[in-house]
């Protein structure tokens, strides 16, 4: 409790939140891509060659961050066409319906729902059906994680919980936050804590790290 | 220069390059946003002098957004509640007692308490004080709250 420090949070849907740090990280996240056209000049700065002021071809595969695949994309393909990822993929999506539980979303990519929800805005005139599929086969995936992550938030009291955490994206791993929270404050109501004045936690930070003074 | 005379493949580079400053400026305001958010924070869970250890990291520009934000504050608390306004930032967990027993954590010095005896808060002594008076030094974690 006493906590007033909040912190913007991330984005719904195919809007993220601009001040939003956790957006911020998750634009970071690279997307498959095609050069549409020439690009001059700008194999240098995406690590393609050693050389300098060299240009990439036309057609050739690109790696390149969400907010830059953002900027440069637009309806007509001029510059660059952007692919999903292949988790999002067909092959993936069987695995997720076999069963969710087992998947490692953490390594798929730690954003895996917020960045799936930015994926929608890339429309992909060849298939408009994937965008639909795509966003159906996230919710189902979600909705078959969610009991457990429920469960072992609630039920995790006191514990080492790094191995429920350690396969679960950051948007599973803010609600199973949530969840601890919520448990622990009810434990501390139960002991009698309640009314306990502490120490907030950002003292506690600050006192913890030396701040070290700069000379002259 | 190239641009005006008409190469249009160029378009492509300006629109990158647009793209790395928004990027840049976006990285920066929401640093810059959250910094805000934290020292806001403070006000609630600190109070409204920072220490120094702190204060030396802060911009002047955040200096004194937080002495603005501490007045806006204070106006308020005097508006709300009568005559003698509202301190809001007292009691934020519903109090169960008048008086608390309370342990010093660290040496603070004396204490003035409000029949005018002073009380010397030494490491690891123990006192019943009222709990108006210590709120803000359990907070600042000067002092425990020991609960029976």
């Amino acid at each position: 409790m006493a906590e007033a420090y909040f912190p913007v949070g991330p984005g719904l849907g195919t809007e993220e939140n601009f001040l939003s740090l956790d957006d911020i990280l998750m634009s970071q996240e690279k997307l498959p891509g095609r050069a549409e056209s020439a690009l001059p000049r700008l194999a240098v700065l995406l690590g393609q060659s050693a050389g300098s002021a060299e240009s990439i071809p036309e057609g050739s595969k690109l790696e390149i961050p969400l907010w830059l695949a953002k900027g440069l994309h637009d309806s007509k393909r001029r510059i660059i066409s952007v692919e999903l990822p292949k988790i999002y993929k067909e092959a993936w999506r069987t695995v997720f319906s076999a069963d969710a539980n087992v998947v490692d979303l953490h390594k798929m990519g730690p954003y895996y729902y917020g960045f799936g929800s930015q994926l929608l805005n890339f429309e992909n005139p060849e298939n408009p059906e994937i965008a639909q599929t795509d966003s159906v086969c996230s919710l189902q995936t979600f909705i078959a994680r969610f009991r457990r992550i429920m469960d072992s938030s609630q039920n995790a009291y006191n514990e080492d919980t790094s191995a429920l955490v350690a396969r679960l994206d950051q948007l599973e791993r803010a609600l199973f936050q949530v969840g601890q929270k919520g448990l622990n404050d009810f434990q501390c109501w139960e002991k009698g804590q309640a009314s306990q004045i502490t120490a907030s936690s950002l003292v506690q930070n600050y006192g913890k790290r030396k701040i070290t003074d700069v000379d002259g | 220069s190239e641009a005006k005379a008409g190469r249009t493949d160029l378009i492509f580079l300006i629109r990158f390059r647009h793209c790395c400053l928004l990027r840049n400026q976006r990285c920066l305001l929401a640093y810059l946003y959250d910094r805000l958010l934290r020292i806001r924070a403070l006000r609630w869970e600190y109070g409204s002098v920072l220490p120094n250890a702190i204060q030396f990291h802060m911009s002047a520009e955040e200096v004194e957004w937080f002495n603005r934000y501490k007045k806006s504050l204070a106006t308020y608390m005097r508006s709300v509640g009568g005559e003698e306004g509202l301190d809001l930032t007292q009691d934020i967990k519903p109090p169960k007692s008048l008086y608390i027993e309370v342990r010093c954590l660290k040496d603070h010095g004396e204490f003035e308490v409000d029949d005018g005896t002073t009380i010397l808060l030494k490491k690891n002594s123990q006192h019943f004080l009222p709990r108006w008076k210590c709120e803000q030094l359990i907070r600042q974690g000067v002092l425990e709250h020991v609960l029976n």
